[in-house]
């Protein structure tokens, strides 16, 4: 739903502020965006109904591991890749940082399988399923990363393993994992900034469209009909016409 | 357009894999913020409690001096394979050489080939020749290098040969390779230095130098390691193998990458698991199981799964369960 207030600019009618020169770039870019993602709409303290299952849970359940992994992340970033093998402290940050990426990835699985099971991305959605199988898979890569640049054993072998798969594809001249240096590079720099950007599109996207609402059970092809439903396809608006 | 006919035009392109009925329904109080930050502070004593429990695995990295000073019969007999071209690395194919042991391809797809070589790596001048160059004050090592140079090809083959076959018996005692005497001219002294200058250390360092004074490319060391028997064993002590299922392992009992579980099976079943080409063909199906995975809301059928497993009604079952117990209340959703 949408609301006429809620396209209003903030700076607009302000006190104090000019009148903006709607033709600027930066006036348009601006209210592109309020216009797509109104404040309510962002950040929004309502949520229909139907938002009433555990599996709910498992997207923000993975966003906030995100966070431990990006926090515990920068610390061994900030004390050096060689810290953790030395120090008991870095040890127990590696482990904080092992084991928010094994949650992360837990939740994640268990969150994209929801998404699917709720058709998610139905309803002018389906970019934000995309974003998310892009999330996934960038994080995957990030992960790969961050076991080649451990600098133990279990990177040895998984380098010494995983060459072969990549060089068959071509893609070993230019992504060596036996190269320490450029691995520790991408893990830190390339490709989680990857995964931010991509989560963060992903979650602006879910703002954007909102939750899915649950399948109609008397729609064009739907299964059977509830109990006492009274609706027809036939008078609802369909938000999968682009 | 009458609205009539319009509204009919609409109902009839209506497909619900694709398109939803707006929600007309209640909504209640959400506050995501603070759902964000209990989820964070749950998240965060989880990750707590497993490390406490768990902590991590740090098994020690193999050297060139630990796998010489713990196998040495095994240094030497890669070693000789490193020098005369027959070793994994030696043979590979690109991106480190124009061999072709490691090339592979589906029909006329091999991008590995066409790609070609861009980290070149020459075993017996990589490997051997050159960091024994780097030992001061040995001349007579250096003779026996410029003597191996220096022959003809067919007389380096020739010994070559001769001690790769004698080195299948050898042993170690008293910090000395012991090979069967033979016909292998220089080659015997070659590979004992080189096994000796490993021992001490001072290969890994030579194998990893470069022009400049700083390096983090362990491109060459682990290509030597990997063409022996003992980092492979260790692995396979580890439950790391392939045929174990590989490297979504980790050492000890963690749960390494699970998420690459699929990648792994792969590599499982045939025709993957006996193919020469198995790491393309695995690669290719990975790559069109992402792109499948990428592109579900756009796949007539598959987006119709959701809906035909009926899982959504254990998902939004007090939703369901409101509207039919709401007397009179609409379905629309």
């Amino acid at each position: 739903m949408t609301v006429d207030s809620e396209r209003e600019s903030p700076t607009r009618n302000l006190p104090g502020i000019l009148e903006e020169d709607a033709e600027q770039w930066t006036a348009k870019l601006r209210n592109a965006a309020i216009d797509a993602l109104p404040p309510q709409r962002l950040m929004p303290d309502r949520q229909p109904a139907y938002v009433a299952s555990w599996i709910y849970v498992f997207g923000v359940l993975t966003l906030a591991a995100l966070a431990v992994v990006i926090v515990t992340g920068m610390v061994l970033a900030i004390m050096g890749p060689t810290w953790w093998h030395v120090s008991p402290v870095g040890h127990f940050v590696n482990s904080l940082h092992l084991w928010s990426v094994e949650s992360f990835f837990a939740f994640m699985v268990v969150h994209l399988w929801g998404s699917f099971f709720m058709a998610a991305w139905r309803g002018k959605r389906r970019l934000t399923w995309v974003f998310g199988a892009f999330a996934f898979l960038a994080s995957v890569g990030t992960a790969f990363t961050g076991y080649l640049s451990q600098q133990n054993f279990d990177s040895q072998w998984i380098g010494t393993q995983a060459k072969d798969g990549i060089n068959s594809t071509g893609a070993g001249a230019v992504f060596n994992v036996l190269n320490f240096g450029q691995m520790l590079m991408w893990h830190i720099v390339l490709l989680p900034l990857a995964v931010g950007v991509i989560v963060g599109v992903h979650v602006l996207l879910v703002r954007r469209r909102g939750v899915v609402p649950p399948f109609a059970l008397d729609e064009p092809g739907a299964p059977d009909d509830p109990p006492g439903s009274s609706g027809t396809a036939a008078s609802a608006a369909i938000e999968g016409e682009a | 357009m009458s609205p009539t006919s319009r509204s009919e035009r609409r109902s009839r392109s209506f497909k619900p894999d694709r398109d939803v009925v707006e929600w007309h329904g209640a909504y209640v109080r959400y506050d995501l913020v603070k759902e964000f930050l209990v989820a964070l502070g749950v998240v965060a004593l989880l990750v707590v409690l497993l490390t406490v429990a768990f902590s991590s695995p740090d098994e020690t990295p193999v050297t060139v001096r630990s796998w010489s000073t713990n196998n040495p019969v095994d240094f030497a007999q890669t070693a000789i394979t490193e020098l005369d071209g027959t070793s994994e690395s030696a043979t590979y194919g690109p991106p480190y050489n124009t061999g072709s042991n490691d090339t592979q391809s589906i029909g006329f797809f091999s991008p590995e080939k066409w790609v070609g070589v861009h980290i070149p790596i020459n075993t017996a001048q990589d490997f051997v020749i050159g960091p024994l160059r780097t030992l001061p004050d040995r001349p007579d090592v250096r003779a026996a290098l410029d003597r191996y140079q220096a022959a003809p090809a067919s007389q380096q083959q020739a010994w070559t040969a001769a001690y790769e076959k004698a080195v299948a018996n050898a042993t170690f005692s008293n910090g000395v390779l012991h090979v069967a005497p033979g016909s292998y001219g220089p080659v015997g002294a070659i590979i004992g230095d080189l096994t000796s200058m490993a021992r001490s250390g001072a290969l890994d360092g030579a194998l990893v130098s470069s022009k400049q004074f700083y390096s983090t490319d362990y491109t060459k060391p682990l290509l030597f390691i990997a063409d022996g028997n003992y980092l492979s064993d260790l692995a396979g002590a580890q439950h790391l193998q392939g045929n174990q299922w590989g490297m979504m392992n980790e050492t000890g009992n963690y749960p390494g990458q699970a998420w690459l579980w699929l990648y792994t099976l792969w590599y499982q079943v045939p025709p993957m698991n006996s193919s020469s080409s198995g790491d393309l063909q695995v690669w290719a199906i990975m790559m069109l199981l992402s792109l499948v995975m990428i592109l579900v809301p756009f796949i007539p059928g598959l987006r119709s799964v959701p809906r035909w497993s009926r899982v959504y009604r254990l998902i939004w079952r007090q939703h369901y369960r409101s509207l039919a117990t709401a007397p009179g209340a609409s379905a629309k959703t």
